[in-house]
């Protein structure tokens, strides 16, 4: 049988092979749709099995191929870690490719680039699986280059809005300033570690004053690209504008790429764990979670609202490695272990919910062209597949039982729960104080997704082309419902999959969780049977009997009910503009969290002598972070261009000074 | 011995359906007494569940399958919640099923249910019901989460039977913290069970409605499921309350003696709890909806101060 990582490099071969194919095809679109979903689905099965093989059986392979520098050859390696994150892309992707079958027909009459599309889609994947296979930092930053920049052109696709161009711009920006930033920090281990190699790395001693620098600034960079708060302002602005499948695998799985890239550098590179990094880790993720969702709460573009609760996501992903560096920094390595499998329990949690939630979105875009909330309404009974799995998702991204986000977000407050084993008392007083964050975020990601379902799906629709919505063409639904189906199975079968990663903390902490999977697969027992256990499939085959014997004796069968007028207590029919629209919704919460959203409100007398109601609800990091920090360049720039003479001789001038310089610096 | 266990379970189970309605109607006749009306028998909301199966239910034109679907759900998930707090006793299998966690994880699906079931139709009530709902549960959730948590890191378990065991096997001491969590958990009880000051369950006044907003298009036997399930979830807060904090007389082994004293006990302390209620009931007046955040936090303030108290003064007792 081929090893694990043959069958890496096929997936890498195909991504590249899915990139090129646009050309040839362009003028079949038919034949280009069939041969990328095919190619897809591959890249997707290829990547699933050999992270499957790897996960299995705990094996380290290497390679070295003949590209890159002379004297620095490519270094690839496929551990358990890598390992789970190549099995995460391959899934999303599969039910992605299926998906892009019938979404893409979408562009097909329009003006929008084929080639583009599945060219830059075919790179995006090449770059994400590179990342994660790279074992040594020029190549990895290659991959991390190749991802974001052509994640850059998907996000520009629909570039004739000047918005969507102006938020792919603000995405490149970002996106090279974290870059920079990761580089630094591969910067100082590589100094300290005599080469670029991991392996170098990884051999290192390191002072902690050294490896706290190299921590932040790989902190600050892989925490831009996963959005972290206050570096998250790109996100709810580039995510929704790429095209729905697309806002997927960014949301979904490219996040998650750089959720593997801190892991990789603080748990795996440095090695060290101090409480000082992650009160750190664990602060910001907290916050993150918190302020994300009250953000998401406060959208009405769907897909801005998804991307919203991306940066939730990821804070409660942070949450779990923080705990675990805390735990780690007194050497509790088994609640460390349980808070580290939480948080990869939950980026897989979040690749499956966000992508089929995206997904979602994408099908609403294409049979009623809407992303706005407000018009929305009705929309389960004209799509009842893509309603399904839309509740599908919304139930588990909100983590309720017995669904995949309850799992994750158990084994997070089980871990933080053990936070009497710590010796110091401000940790002991602080930890809980964050889980009461993880409460709250929870409880108003449901409300905010009671808000999405209810204001979507439910009601009565609110403007016309919705009304006239229709199901979308199967392989869309396919592409949903894989999704779907796992979000379910990761939430029945919580057992057998944590055996099945725990080759990864093996690796990573040398600990596994051995006795959280130890009294049979009924049982989830992440510290011991008597401190806490869930019996997921238990509860599941519960709900689902006492659902059919409820529905049998009480209701006798299914016997039609009767329709009738709403009641409504005994007013008028309601008319589609009576409900309640998604910012009435939000307006308790709006109202209770006011001091930390920035909004305009207030009534005014319009030409024709009408009132007008005008809301505008925006985020506060504009203006306590942003802005100043584009006044201070402006400044910066502005006295710079003193120099700016126009004269080419004095460019050249300047170019021999700085390189002069730069030597004398290096000799 | 294993099945004894098991049919004991289901006993619990059944006993937490049957007795639900008790406690509902002995609070309303407590009340009725209290303002000198004489006010329906006890036994009355068993006769409304009963009217209520046998009638027809009725649907709006508007609504969906998930509002049909709904009741069974928040029913089911509601019983499932409640069938892992210690009832009679605390050897039950379902004990260990879901630890408190699950349990509130199993409340907020039932409550995710009830919201998107008062959507379902496309009243402005029903958006109303369940926009407030989501807004006082956000709430109560920290402040509860909190609370248990001071509860789990004296006892190191999340799972209530182990946690009253704890109580049990400890000899009697007066734990600060536990006074200040108790305190919190009641507020947590009050808001999530839709009580005075936060919500009035008997009212049908439009604009103060929450819960019976979100049921308001509800008939027959689907009115019934949603009822039964909300004073299933009276009574699972009042269990929770007086079995984790006054644990005595509940039944640590199988024989029958032990079981009748639990049982005879159990209604004691509901009888008591529920007398409570009704008096505090009859003396406060329900708050404005936005005076419930103050209300919310006071009880997450309780919790942290119990767990602060927990952290200085009894760590290495």
């Amino acid at each position: 049988m081929p090893s694990a990582l043959w069958f890496a490099g096929l997936a890498v071969s195909f991504s590249l092979l899915s990139a090129i194919i646009p050309v040839f095809t362009v003028n079949t679109p038919r034949l280009l749709r069939v041969l990328t979903t095919l190619l897809l689905c591959l890249i997707g099965i290829a990547a699933l099995i050999s992270g499957l093989i790897t996960l299995s059986e705990n094996e380290v392979a290497t390679a070295e191929l003949p590209l890159g520098l002379p004297w620095l050859h490519w270094h690839i390696r496929l551990d358990a870690l890598s390992g789970f994150f190549i099995s995460l892309i391959g899934v999303v992707t599969v039910a992605i490719g299926l998906y892009s079958y019938g979404y893409v027909r979408g562009f097909e009459h329009g003006q929008d680039s084929l080639i583009a599309l599945g060219g830059f889609t075919g790179l995006f994947l090449t770059g994400m699986l590179l990342v994660v296979l790279a074992d040594d930092a020029f190549m990895f930053m290659i991959s991390w280059e190749l991802m974001s920049l052509s994640s850059y052109f998907l996000v520009a696709f629909h570039h004739e809005h000047a918005a969507n161009r102006r938020a792919a711009f603000l995405y490149l920006l970002m996106a090279h300033v974290g870059g920079l930033s990761i580089l630094l920090s591969y910067g100082v281990l590589a100094s300290l570690g005599d080469g670029f190699t991991f392996e170098a790395m990884r051999a290192a001693e390191i002072p902690f004053g050294w490896a706290s620098l190299s921590f932040i600034l790989a902190f600050i960079g892989f925490g831009m690209k996963a959005g972290l708060l206050p570096l998250h302002a790109w996100l709810p602005e580039a995510h929704p504008v790429a095209p729905s499948h697309i806002s997927a695998l960014m949301s979904g799985v490219m996040l998650k790429v750089a959720v593997y890239g801190l892991i990789r550098v603080i748990f795996d590179l440095i090695g060290q764990f101090h409480w000082q990094w992650g009160v750190t880790v664990l602060t910001i993720g907290s916050i993150s979670a918190l302020l994300g969702v009250l953000y998401a709460l406060m959208q009405n573009d769907l897909k801005r609202l998804l991307a919203y609760s991306s940066v939730e996501n990821l804070g409660i992903i942070f949450i779990g490695l923080g705990l675990s560096i805390l735990f780690m920094s007194e050497n509790h390595r088994l609640i460390a272990t349980v808070a580290f499998v939480a948080a990869l329990y939950h980026s897989l949690n979040h690749a499956l919910f966000k992508s089929l939630l995206f997904l979602g979105a994408g099908s609403i875009l294409h049979s009623a062209n809407e992303q706005d909330l407000e018009k929305m309404g009705g929309l389960l009974r004209r799509m009842p597949w893509t309603g399904l799995f839309f509740l599908i998702g919304c139930i588990s991204i909100s983590s309720l039982p017995p669904f995949n986000g309850f799992v994750s977000e158990w084994l997070t407050f089980q871990a933080a729960l053990q936070t009497w084993q710590l010796n110091s008392g401000v940790l002991r007083s602080l930890l809980p104080i964050a889980a009461a964050m993880l409460a709250l975020t929870g409880a108003l990601a449901a409300a905010c997704f009671v808000k999405v379902y209810g204001i979507a799906f439910l009601g009565q629709a609110r403007s016309r082309h919705i009304r006239r919505a229709r199901p979308v063409p199967l392989s869309m639904r396919v592409g949903q419902g894989i999704l779907a189906l796992f979000c379910l199975l990761l939430g029945l079968l919580p057992v057998p999959f944590i055996s099945l990663i725990d080759n990864v903390p093996r690796q990573v902490l040398d600990q596994t969780l051995t006795q959280a999977t130890a009294h049979g697969w009924l049982w989830l027992t992440p510290v011991s049977a008597d401190t806490a256990s869930y019996g997921a499939p238990l509860i599941a085959i519960a709900l689902f009997i006492a659902l059919g014997l409820g529905l049998w004796l009480v209701g006798r069968g299914i016997r039609r009910v009767r329709r009738c007028d709403a009641w409504d207590c005994g007013f008028a029919p309601p008319t589609p503009n009576m409900q309640y629209t998604s910012t009435a919704f939000a307006q308790p919460i709006r109202r209770v969290f006011g001091l930390l959203f920035k909004i305009e409100e207030g009534v005014e007398r319009n030409q024709q002598g009408k009132l007008t109601h005008h809301l505008k609800i925006s985020d506060r990091a504009w203006g306590l972070f942003y802005a100043p920090i584009a006044r201070t360049v402006e400044k910066a720039a502005s006295k710079i261009t003193r120099i700016q003479s126009g004269n080419i001789r004095t460019y050249l001038g300047w170019s021999l000074t700085t390189l002069v310089f730069l030597l004398w610096v290096i000799a | 011995m294993n099945l004894q266990i098991s049919l004991l379970a289901l006993v619990q189970l059944v006993l937490y359906a049957l007795l639900a309605p008790l406690v509902a109607g002995w609070i309303h006749w407590v009340k009725a007494k209290l303002q000198n009306r004489c006010g329906a028998r006890i036994f009355q909301p068993y006769r409304d569940l009963y009217k209520l199966f046998n009638k027809e239910a009725r649907m709006a034109h508007t609504a969906s399958q998930l509002f049909r679907a709904s009741p069974y759900i928040v029913f089911t998930a509601t019983l499932l919640a409640a069938s892992a707090v210690p009832l009679l006793s605390i050897n039950l299998p379902t004990a260990a099923i879901a630890d408190i966690i699950a349990i509130a994880g199993l409340l907020a699906l039932s409550r995710f249910f009830l919201a998107l079931a008062g959507m379902d139709v496309g009243t402005a009530f029903g958006g109303m019901g369940a926009s407030r709902e989501m807004l006082v549960s956000a709430l109560a959730e920290p402040a509860m989460l909190v609370a248990v948590f001071t509860l789990a890191m004296t006892a190191h378990t999340t799972n209530l039977a182990s946690l009253v065991g704890f109580q049990l096997t400890e000899t009697f001491v007066l734990r600060p913290s536990f006074m200040f969590a108790l305190a919190a958990l009641v507020l947590v009880a009050i808001a999530e069970t839709g009580r005075i000051p936060v919500d009035n369950p008997s009212t049908h006044l439009e604009l103060t409605m929450i819960h019976e907003a979100m049921i308001l298009e509800y008939s027959g036997r689907h009115l019934a499921l949603m009822e039964w399930a909300a004073q299933l979830k009276l009574l699972l807060y009042g269990t929770l309350l007086t079995n984790v904090f006054f644990p005595w007389g509940i039944a640590q082994d199988l024989s029958l003696t032990s079981l009748a004293i639990g049982l005879l006990s159990l209604i004691a302390k509901l009888l008591l709890l529920g007398i409570i209620l009704a008096i505090s009931e009859t003396v406060l007046a329900k708050m404005r909806l936005f005076r419930t955040p103050a209300f919310l936090n006071l009880a997450l303030l309780l919790g942290l101060l119990g767990m602060l108290s927990h952290v200085i003064l009894e760590i290495g007792v």
